[in-house]
């Protein structure tokens, strides 16, 4: 054994196995100060997270295409064709104030379901995958533990979401567009629309996971009476004002009905006064910072104890 | 002596180089229990430095503390002379971290999980890409890089965390309890390669409650419990000061053991009545297992071992490292 190789003398390892060249993996001069990794992380730690979210999604996003363009056929032809002849039959239009000015059922209904149907997606994106994060698979700790704060990770998580919701939202506009659902040169702020909307009501719904501990039972709960409710009586299949005025609330405070207001507008211009689009706006805008703000100061909490 | 002798106020240990981590009596209290009470230390640049102690002795606490992921409640800690929990950022961009729990994407592959990794330390592709292929040589896992971790057994997984946190080329390494899940070869492995790493500069800590692991990868160490610092030193010090050169173990059977324990009490420095066993302090074994057989006793089993680490924190706490 005299022509053994000498530089493995010393190792308590199996002979011959590869030794990766250790003083270049401990140093290769290939990594910047640390401040200038830090300066990096607290500028765009949350867009780091987000590109970890996007690889993510790759696994999924056949799955997610499909779901994103079928889902919209579904409730267009259910809801738009099929209930829509019945309804147009019936009363004509609507959405008109006092006969004039209504559309086809398809074409009110079209951009509401947009809005809810994106709302719908919020609510298994930002409960589950939340909880996983801190607690079943851990996953919020990988990053905890590079120079990315937590913070960065509760935005981080909401904005991939949120990137997803953009491409759901075009999709969604796009059949609009193919059923001819959405007369106005203007319709494509749907999109945004619908984006903001998920915001509104995501990153509040990102908040409250975040602050849960144990196994997320409340999201059944939540699904049952706060999402389903919204979908049903916040102005999606029919105006909130032929609504009881005792249960109008529901739409006032739910993200929903101020998103479909919105998209409603941009879809086929239809008519509130400025002062009600600007509270729309306003509402969305405050449930997302509001939510935001919340979101981060948690995962701050929980990642920090 | 060649290390420099620095006057900075980020401390000096005492080889006389400055600290890279420095704690000064260090606190975590969660609501009534205490896990981490009052511990100091200073960690040299190059160092290899263990904790060492039972379950709930305040390891892992400590070692989120280093990394400014968890907030104490006092005391002073400075990595690199920052303090972690002001500028958290800074300390971690070159540290490396592996956490007693693995926390890997299962859906991701082995060599997304790397890249990704390594991207929150604001890292480019184009350094990531050949490094993840390094690392996955370095943990022996190259022919997995494209499976995904769920695919993995534990041992790999755990081979694969600790790849990840060489992806910053750390300075610091913070080694939670790094071999528990790995085999005793793939254990060896590891020690080699961490040996190898301190040589080419990286600071090692290391929290384990295997005492072989503290005797095989630590230069100096302290021992835990309760969340406070029982002893210091380094292995052998520790062995020296705590314990004698050999141990005599002797078995006489559950039920005789007390029996001859007072028989034997004079025997050697020091005796301790084990459920199952006597363990006699001694110089020499060999004459103090003579000494035994010349009071008439015959255990059952008689073993003459040097003493270990193990038999430190026995004396110093009155329990077993593991039961
Ligand atoms: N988040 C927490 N809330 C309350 N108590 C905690 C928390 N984390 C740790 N502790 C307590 O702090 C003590 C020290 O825990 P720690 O995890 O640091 O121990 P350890 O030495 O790492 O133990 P092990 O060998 O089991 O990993 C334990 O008593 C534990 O119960
Ligand atoms: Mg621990």
């Amino acid at each position: 054994m005299a022509d053994q190789d000498l530089s493995h003398a010393g190792a308590s390892g199996p002979p011959g196995y590869a030794v990766a060249d250790l003083t270049r993996l401990a140093a290769s001069g290939g990594v910047p100060d640390a401040a200038v990794l830090a300066r990096r992380a607290r500028r765009w730690g949350w867009w780091y997270y987000i590109e970890y979210w996007l690889v993510n999604a790759k696994a999924w996003a056949v799955s997610i295409g499909l779901y994103m363009v079928v889902m919209p056929l579904v409730y267009l032809i259910a809801l738009g064709l099929g209930l829509g002849l019945l309804v147009d039959r019936g009363v004509g239009t609507v959405g008109g104030s006092g006969g004039s000015g209504g559309v086809p059922y398809l074409t009110f209904v079209g951009p509401a379901l947009l809005v809810a149907t994106v709302v719908m997606s919020v609510g298994g994106e930002l409960t589950y995958p939340v909880m996983a994060g801190f607690k079943w698979r851990r996953l919020y700790w990988a990053p905890r533990a590079t120079p990315v704060s937590p913070q960065q990770i509760a935005v981080g998580h909401l904005g991939g979401v949120l990137i997803r919701f953009v491409l759901q939202s075009t999709v969604f506009w796009v059949m609009l567009l193919l059923f001819h659902a959405a007369p106005s040169g203007w319709s494509w702020l749907t999109v945004p629309v619908g984006v903001l909307t998920a915001a509104a009501f995501g990153a509040p719904l990102q908040a409250y996971a975040a602050h849960l501990t144990d196994e997320g039972y409340q999201f059944a709960f939540v699904q049952r009476f706060v999402i389903m409710p919204m979908f049903l009586f916040a102005g999606t299949f029919f105006p909130l004002s032929v609504m009881p005025v005792y249960l109008q609330w529901i739409g006032w405070i739910s993200p929903v009905w101020h998103g479909t207001q919105l998209a409603r507008q941009a879809a086929y211009g239809a008519v509130e006064p400025l002062w009600l689009t600007l509270v729309h706006l306003a509402v969305l805008l405050l449930f997302t910072s509001v939510g935001v703000a919340l979101a981060r100061r948690t995962y701050a909490r929980r990642l920090g104890r | 002596m060649t290390s420099r002798a620095t006057a900075s106020t980020d401390g000096v240990v005492a080889s006389g180089t400055q600290a890279v981590i420095r704690a000064v009596g260090l606190t975590k209290v969660y609501g009534r229990v205490r896990a981490v009470d009052g511990v100091s230390f200073e960690i040299a640049h190059g160092e290899s430095f263990g904790l060492l102690g039972p379950n709930g002795a305040g390891k892992s606490t400590t070692m989120r503390i280093i990394g400014g992921t968890l907030q104490r409640t006092g005391g002073v800690m400075t990595v690199a002379g920052l303090d972690p929990a002001e500028s958290g950022p800074e300390v971690r961009a070159h540290l490396g971290v592996v956490p007693q729990e693995d926390n890997l994407d299962e859906e991701l592959s082995v060599r997304d999980n790397l890249i990704m990794y390594g991207r929150y330390f604001g890292l480019p592709y184009a350094y990531l890409r050949p490094k993840a292929d390094e690392l996955l040589e370095f943990a022996q896992l190259a022919e997995w890089a494209k499976a995904k971790v769920g695919d993995l057994s534990g041992g790999m997984k755990r081979r694969l965390t600790i790849a990840r946190s060489l992806v910053n080329e750390p300075q610091v390494l913070l080694l939670d309890e790094p071999t528990t899940g790995l085999d005793p070869q793939a254990r060896h492995v590891l020690w080699d390669r961490l040996f190898r790493l301190k040589e080419a500069g990286v600071t090692l800590v290391v929290t384990t409650h295997f005492m072989d692991e503290a005797e095989q990868l630590c230069d100096r160490l302290v021992v835990m419990d309760h969340g406070r610092i029982m002893a210091e030193g380094t292995p052998r010090e520790l062995i020296r000061g705590y314990s004698t050169r050999e141990v005599l173990e002797v078995r006489f059977g559950a039920e005789h053991n007390a029996v001859a324990a007072e028989r034997l009490a004079d025997v050697g420095s020091r005796l301790e009545v084990l459920p199952d066993r006597l363990l006699i302090y001694a110089d020499d074994g060999d004459a103090a297992l003579r000494q035994v057989a010349a009071r008439g006793l015959s255990p059952i089993t008689s073993l003459v071992r040097r003493s270990s680490l193990e038999d430190v924190f026995l004396r110093l706490t009155g329990r077993s490292l593991i039961d």
